[in-house]
């Protein structure tokens, strides 16, 4: 039986008088990855921002590896071993890669090693001393997603890694995240993108409104197309 | 020897002045700089706590016996643990607000301070004695430099490039630019933000105190020697820009040295000099010579 990582339930969220999440709920146990698929605005990103408690009221319960959460500053969550990679990448400017590799504190034991890091994204060892700014799109995410691999989190939540970038590099973050499930990563994965999620994810929840209204296994993904292209707009 | 009719000894006289001045427009925009950077709070009360820092000196002299050179230590304590208490406690509800705010409640906290102060001790002032050690002069052929002087410049010198180093290369100081950045997604890798913002508050005010220590042998100690001292460093730090530290070092020395020799040169214009260097700047580059523009 596997251990429960993350656990939502009954979550309510409003950003000042905007009430965004209506009472969403859904699990992942360690080792799975699962998907938020939606349009945009149905409170994918919300989601996981009321998870690490960043800049909304809260109401319900968000429990991670048993601890509740719902109480406590963003950096006491971090700490529980989540590493989150928000939408906007969010690369420090006024530091270069490595520093932004090695800014970030231990949030767990057995974070990936510099070196590690460099062998899975080689273009960031090449650019490591580039201004945080001055790289591509592709680079920047790839930074955003290496920084947290270095914390020991085992947690990770993605906020749309795919968007805007070139094929070549959803390729390579594609192969990314299938390491990381061999590693015994626990993922929860924003994405719009489904072609590419859906060889991933164990379990793909599809949010409206600010609520999960589907959930749909891997292997019931073909009989679903239909309901899932409708709730994406596609 | 004269040059342009001034007299050379008058001329390095009103420079090695100027640069003590400068010394503490650096110390104190250095601070203002910080603070502002953080915590996105026009720190008005940055003259009081100048003030604070010659008057805690002097009541330790006088009360306690307590030298200058513990005094020099003991007071930025002090006055930036009270620092912090004022942010836990009051400042830290503004953040959310726009600036004018901050603004207010600093200015606010400044007016209490210096009108109690003015109130216990009058605005006449109190002498505070150069300490031994630094008494004297040193001939240097056609200068003569006080001791003191040379003092301030290279003790300022020192605890602003000590401060560089700590922000610009230490890990701490990587997590506080990383916070002055982005301080949500800071937080939410785990680095205790709301902590580092009451810590860079009592850092930049006692930056401020320990500048007002410094001053205490110099400039005559009353109440208001912050009020009059605070609008030239804000215009420092307008001039050099928000976002460098080096920048407002650089500055606050730089425009010491105008201010001494537009003493010598033409007197009466002395102290509006920096305000028209200010307003010179502005119209070349609105963010300060070394500001970077906020995107």
């Amino acid at each position: 039986m596997r251990k429960e990582m993350l656990r939502v339930e009954h979550l309510n969220a409003w950003y000042g008088e905007s009430h965004v999440l209506h009472g969403i709920g859904f699990h992942v146990n360690e080792g799975e990855l699962v998907t938020l698929l939606g349009r945009n605005g149905a409170g994918r990103s919300s989601t996981l921002r009321a998870i690490m408690g960043i800049g909304c009221t809260r109401k319900g319960s968000i429990r991670v590896q048993g601890h509740e959460t719902t109480g406590l500053k963003p950096h006491h969550i971090a700490r529980l071993g989540i590493g989150y990679c928000p939408e906007e990448r969010g690369i420090y400017a006024s530091l270069n890669v490595e520093e932004n590799l090695l800014l970030l504190p231990q949030v767990g034991p057995g974070g990936m090693t510099l070196a590690e890091i460099y062998q899975m994204f080689p273009n960031l060892y090449e650019r490591r001393k580039s201004q945080g700014t001055k790289l591509s799109g592709g680079e920047q995410q790839m930074l955003a997603m290496a920084r947290i691999l270095r914390t020991g989190a085992k947690l990770l939540l993605l906020d749309e890694i795919t968007e805007g970038l070139a094929p070549v590099v959803v390729e390579m973050l594609g192969k990314v995240l299938t390491e990381l499930k061999t590693r015994g990563y626990t993922i929860v994965l924003v994405e719009q993108n489904f072609r590419f999620s859906a060889p991933l994810a164990d379990r793909n929840y599809v949010v409206e409104h600010g609520n999960i209204v589907a959930t749909v296994a891997y292997g019931e993904l073909e009989k679903n197309r239909t309901l899932i292209e409708n709730y994406l707009g596609v | 020897m004269d040059i342009f009719h001034i007299s050379l000894q008058a001329l390095l006289g009103q420079m090695t002045l100027g640069l003590v001045n400068g010394s503490f427009y650096a110390i104190l925009s250095l601070g203002l700089a910080v603070i502002f950077g953080m915590l996105n709070i026009i720190n008005f009360t940055h003259g009081a706590q100048y003030m604070l820092g010659a008057y805690f000196a002097w009541l330790g002299m006088t009360h306690l016996g307590i030298s200058y050179w513990v005094a020099l230590l003991l007071c930025p304590i002090l006055v930036g643990a009270a620092g912090m208490a004022v942010e836990r406690l009051l400042l830290r509800h503004l953040y959310k607000l726009d600036h004018l705010y901050g603004l207010l409640l600093t200015f606010g906290l400044c007016l209490i301070v210096e009108g109690l102060f003015v109130e216990w001790f009058g605005v006449s002032g109190q002498q505070y004695p150069v300490p031994e050690s630094l008494r004297g002069v040193l001939e240097l052929g056609f200068l003569t430099l006080p001791v003191y002087r040379a003092w301030v410049v290279a003790c300022s010198v020192t605890v602003c490039l000590l401060s560089w180093f700590a922000i610009e290369k230490t890990r701490l100081g990587g997590y506080l630019r990383a916070a002055t950045e982005k301080p949500e997604q800071t937080q939410s890798f785990g680095i205790n933000v709301p902590l580092l913002v009451t810590l860079t508050y009592g850092f930049g005010v006692a930056l401020a105190a320990f500048a007002g220590v410094l001053a205490a042998p110099v400039i005559q100690n009353t109440p208001l020697m912050g009020a009059n001292m605070i609008i030239v460093v804000f215009a420092v730090v307008v001039i050099g820009g928000m976002g460098s530290i080096l920048g407002a070092i650089v500055t606050g020395l730089g425009l010491g040295l105008i201010e001494g020799l537009t003493k010598v040169v033409y007197p009466e214009f002395s102290s509006n000099i920096v305000f028209l260097v200010m307003a010179l700047v502005l119209l070349v580059r609105p963010s300060g010579l070394f500001g970077k523009e906020k995107s």
